[in-house]
């Protein structure tokens, strides 16, 4: 399961770095959001991969840390999904008032030479 | 506390002061003099203290963590020159109170004013060589706002950016000094500096403190040659120059000199630093004041020659002459700032300041004439005045110094010609101004000033003529009292006297004097002349043309670098940005590679392996198709984030799941939103425009993202494989799992920690995401599509063709046609979907749940409205005010952070009951949940404020086409100046 893990956090990677490096803000806006998933699966793997430990806790047993999942990374990847949307939000209205402003959906703000 | 407050109370005035109406002119007056009058009586106070070479010290804590605290100190030398600075003050403040004009917005002058005397003091009275320097500083950015205080005149702006450039500078080059000081010493305590002065002289590292701390000083006292700044100064108003260019900020250089005085003096290197700049100016500046046409030309360039008097004295490492230095900055002050005073009423009373106009004035201003008479007197060095006597005293340290007979002969040598060119210059001063015929084309006619504005510059007078001539009664208890708190044990005798006796001194002087006045009659005629200084000129030396120069040079050579180091492309700008996040993850590979680990890895399900096989086609696609076919590249990046999404579910994380679906649908529907915003790009046209040249370099530029993405990605898998395979450190990750139910009550340890453990992180997250939905609801309010885009987009149009009734009607309670199925459908999901987030909110504390998943499923509920019914029919029927469910989600957050207070412990704890309830039994409450309220209020109203704020604008591009069919006026995000711009 690592494997296939750490691949696809690779592969989702190697995506989202190539949409950011193109010229067109719709391709770099894509980049983040893929990006995004990349970085969220990778600051979750931190608490390693375990199958049926949601970290919820079973009341009628003692609270064992190694019966659960690492809840810190959790919460963090929850915090970078919500705020990720917000960025991505922000983002998608700054490149529509740019595209209105200079006629152009390039990240420069005008067409260089290809 | 009263030593501390002797710095407080000017700052204090100067915040008043800045407060009153611009035209409250006696007010300002009557604060800025009861506040240097109380500085004066405070100082005074001390006297009794610092008598017997006692010092007083307080200290103000401040951050006592860091050993930082607030010292004051004063010793009889602060004493001395604190008295100085607030009885100038005092005396200023009545002066500048006729000389500024009533349409002039005196209380700014007097709250900058005030300020400066603050940091002035500030400076006289640090225990602590850090803090001395920042309020150094301070006078130079106050000395700045004084200069050009006129900021309407060009002369003044350049002479005050030209000010703060070299005093400013000298202070960075000073902080560097005082650095390397308390790095020898171990410590800024200027007690502790001031004792280990064998220890400084002794240490390697002392040439590079004295050469650092000298320049501070010099630039400060406008020594050669940095003294091109102070006649530049001069456009600064008199008063200014009275205080700041004469008395006392120009001044803050020679009291540093003292202050360091038995830390740095007393080896050779300080003799000829310090030394040879003092000569310098001493003789330069006494003989390009004899060439001056403006009257304060002469009195700046006079300045920088007496201040170079004082230096070189300091710089002879002998104890008389610090006494004498000591003496001479008294007398200078007293002296000189009388003289401004007398070139302010001057200007004043006729409308300039060139000598060569001016002529006479004694018949109309005698008692000016008369003042200024006594006091160019004591400036050229005449006896039974104060500047004789420190003048005396310079010339008997330049017979006694030691070393090679060019120094031995030179320095007298030297004297003696500065005694001339100050004797010359000083007549000069007076007889062309006061004495000769009346002037008949003045620009005002002359008249006396009134009796006020002759006060201070009459107490001034005074107290030369009494030091003058009587020294030892007046003024030496406490010269002796200042120069024993330098020196210690190490003070010699002396006598303060107008009569030594027939001596090589006294001979010095008259024969200063017989050439001065020679010197004067020679060059009566050149003197009229353009103002030239002969000789100098011609070696185009010229102070403020290098100046300029370096600026200009330093200007463009940043260009030059800006231009080679960075680059405006974004493109390139993120391409180095990720070599440079690469290259900062190789170095540690560097030093030991990356085994795979030895953790026993889970069971491989094809299952999992199939999805992101899925995925991962579908990101790569997403890739290569966001440039020409967005919605497919936005359908596909979609699916990516469902595989993501159920990778969540695999491994234990069903809260993350949840989010990361609603956050999904939601991400989605935005783009979408903006797609048609977007302009139309194909395939076969872009590539036919392309010549092949740049086809090529396109390709290869591709070639490269490619090679980089693909390095990025297979870094990023690699270190995700080495960390999954190897056993998790010890973290703090086992607190919240034991402690989530016995601490916070709750089964669901990832809400526990999000709305508990970590409730201010979330306080600050969901802050975040108010501002940012703001944000977004403001950009779109002045939003501009552009002009190919204002049109229906092409799909609606082949659709529909131009028939309008195809648009929905506001008016019916369904949307017609096709989508009104689907329209009840949603209708009907709306009050399910209100049922399903309260669900998910009540049940987040103990089960995968919480504020934001139940939050973003209204919004989901509410979007769908809008893609169901279109955008017009939506708005006529729906009242959201997403901006107060922002307002009341932060307020219900930070309000029961806030409630914990009210049960006296800190913000954010959770409260919490056990109810006990007749029929359900036990019920647990807690103020979390409200927490958790709060959140969820907020996240649907940013969510909804962000789509709703979008969805509106596919209204602005037929709206007036759609509002003349239907006459409707609503909406979310309709606001005030959308609606008049329309029209």
């Amino acid at each position: 399961m690592e494997i296939v893990y750490a691949l696809a956090i690779g592969i989702l990677t190697g995506s989202g770095v190539w949409l950011l490096l193109r010229p067109r803000t719709f391709q770099v806006i894509m980049g983040l959001s893929l990006l995004s998933y990349a970085v969220n699966l990778f600051i979750f793997g931190m608490g390693r991969l375990t199958i049926g430990r949601a970290p919820i806790i079973d009341t009628l047993q003692q609270a064992d840390p190694s019966l659960y999942d690492d809840p810190v990374p959790q919460a963090l990847v929850l915090t970078a999904i919500v705020i990720g949307f917000a960025t991505t939000a922000l983002f998608l209205v700054v490149l529509l008032a740019s595209r209105g402003l200079t006629g152009t959906d390039h990240v420069q703000g005008e067409e260089l030479e290809p | 506390m009263s030593l501390t407050w002797i710095v407080i109370l000017p700052f204090a005035g100067s915040l008043c002061a800045a407060f009153l109406p611009s035209h409250a002119r006696n007010a300002a007056v009557w604060l800025a003099g009861l506040v240097a009058g109380a500085c004066a009586a405070l100082t005074a106070s001390f006297h009794g203290r610092v008598a017997d070479g006692g010092v007083a010290r307080e200290v103000v804590q401040w951050a006592p963590s860091l050993a930082l605290d607030l010292i004051f100190r004063i010793d009889g030398f602060a004493w001395l020159f604190a008295m100085l600075v607030t009885v100038m003050g005092v005396l200023v403040v009545v002066y500048a109170r006729y000389y500024m004009a009533a349409q002039d917005p005196v209380p700014r002058f007097f709250s900058f004013f005030l300020a400066f005397m603050g940091a002035m003091l500030g400076v006289v009275l640090s225990g602590n060589l850090i803090q001395l320097i920042v309020f150094w500083e301070l006078t130079s950015l106050t000395s700045f706002m004084l200069i050009a205080y006129w900021y309407q005149r060009m002369d003044a702006r350049r002479g005050a950016r030209m000010a703060l450039t070299v005093t400013a500078g000298g202070g960075l080059c000073l902080l560097g000094g005082v650095l390397i000081l308390g790095r020898i010493t171990g410590s800024y305590d200027l007690d502790v500096v001031l004792s280990s002065g064998d220890v400084v002289r002794a240490h390697p590292w002392y040439l590079g403190a004295l050469i650092l701390i000298g320049l501070g000083a010099l630039t400060k006292s406008a020594q050669f040659p940095f003294h091109f700044w102070l006649p530049h100064a001069m456009a600064a108003p008199t008063p200014v120059s009275v205080y700041l260019h004469s008395a006392t900020m120009v001044k803050a250089g020679v009291f540093l000199l003292v202050r360091l005085w038995p830390v740095l003096a007393g080896t050779d290197a300080w003799f000829w630093m310090i030394g040879t700049a003092g000569l310098l100016s001493l003789v330069a500046g006494a003989y390009m004041a004899i060439f001056q046409r403006d009257m304060k030309g002469v009195l700046a360039y006079s300045t920088i020659s007496h201040l170079g008097l004082i230096t070189l004295l300091l710089g002879l490492n002998s104890p008389l002459a610090l006494i004498a230095a000591i003496f001479h900055i008294i007398n200078h002050a007293t002296f000189k700032a009388s003289l401004f005073m007398a070139a302010g009423m001057v200007d004043h009373e006729t409308g300039t300041r060139d000598l060569s106009r001016l002529s006479g004035l004694r018949h109309a201003m005698p008692i000016t004439a008369t003042l200024a008479l006594v006091a160019a007197a004591s400036m050229a060095g005449v006896p039974l005045l104060n500047g004789f006597i420190s003048k005396e005293m310079f010339f008997t340290e330049t017979i006694f110094v030691s070393g090679n007979l060019v120094t031995r002969i030179g320095l007298p040598l030297m004297a003696v010609v500065w005694g001339t060119f100050s004797v010359a210059y000083s007549l000069r001063f007076i007889m062309q101004v006061f004495f000769g015929p009346p002037a008949a084309d003045l620009p005002r006619k002359p008249h006396e000033p009134p009796r006020w504005m002759l006060f201070p510059s009459a107490v001034l007078v005074i107290a030369c003529l009494v030091i003058g001539m009587l020294p030892a009664q007046t003024i030496g208890s406490y010269l002796d009292m200042a120069a024993l708190s330098i020196l210690g044990a190490g003070m010699p005798q002396h006598s303060l006297a107008v009569w030594h006796g027939f001596n090589l001194p006294l001979a010095m002087s008259l024969v200063a004097m017989v050439a001065g006045v020679l010197l004067y009659r020679a060059l009566g005629r050149y003197q009229q002349g353009t103002g030239s200084v002969p000789l100098l000129d011609s070696l185009r030396l010229d102070g403020k043309l290098i100046f300029e120069f370096l600026l200009l040079k330093a200007d463009s050579l940043t260009r030059v670098a800006i231009r080679m180091l960075s680059t405006e492309r974004l493109q390139v700008q993120l391409l180095l940005l990720i070599c440079a996040a690469f290259a900062s993850a190789l170095i540690p590979l560097s030093y030991g590679g990356l085994p795979s680990g030895d953790m026993a890895v889970t069971p491989l399900e094809p299952a999992f392996a199939l999805m992101w096989l899925v995925g991962s086609a579908c990101a790569i696609g997403a890739a290569f198709q966001a440039k020409y076919h967005r919605l497919a590249a936005l359908s596909l990046s979609g699916a990516a984030g469902l595989a993501t999404c159920m990778t969540f579910v695999w491994f234990s994380a069903p809260d993350l799941a949840l989010t990361q679906l609603v956050v999904e649908v939601v991400t989605v529907v935005l783009l979408l939103l903006g797609l048609r915003w977007l302009p139309l790009r194909q395939k076969s046209i872009d590539d036919e425009l392309i010549p092949l040249r740049a086809r090529v370099r396109a390709r290869t530029r591709r070639l490269r993202d490619l090679v980089l993405a693909a390095i990025a990605g297979g870094g990023l898998a690699l270190l995700s494989y080495a960390v999954l395979t190897r056993q998790a450190g010890e973290g703090i990750s086992p607190f919240f799992i034991e402690n989530a139910l016995p601490l916070a009550g709750g089964a669901n340890v990832v809400n526990v920690i999000l709305v508990d453990f970590r409730g201010f992180d979330t306080l600050g997250e969901i802050t975040v995401l108010g501002i940012v939905a703001l944000t977004v609801f403001a950009l779109l309010r002045r939003f501009r599509p552009a002009p190919e885009s204002t049109g229906l987009p092409v799909q609606q149009q082949e659709q529909d063709g131009e028939d309008e009734t195809s648009l929905p009607d506001p008016h019916v309670l369904l949307p017609q046609g096709p989508m009104m199925l689907p329209g009840v459908i949603a209708q009907l999901l709306l009050p399910v979907s209100g049922m399903v987030a309260i669900f998910f909110l009540l049940r987040g504390h103990n089960d995968p749940g919480g504020g934001f998943v139940a939050g973003l499923i209204v919004a989901t509920a509410v979007i769908l409205q809008y893609l169901v019914g279109g955008t017009a029919w939506a708005e006529s029927r729906t009242r959201i005010y997403p901006q107060y469910w922002i307002a009341l989600g932060l307020l219900c957050a930070a309000g029961t952070g806030l409630s914990a207070l009210l049960a006296s412990r800190p913000f954010l704890s959770a409260l919490a009951w056990h109810v006990a309830l007749p029929v359900a039994g036990e019920l647990y409450f807690s103020t979390v949940l409200l927490f958790d309220l709060g959140v969820f209020l907020l996240v649907i109203g940013a969510a909804v404020l962000i789509l709703v704020a979008l969805a509106h604008q596919s209204r602005r591009g037929h709206r007036k086409h759609a509002a003349h069919a239907f006459g409707i006026h609503a909406g979310v995000a309709d606001t005030p100046s959308a609606r008049t711009r329309e029209k």
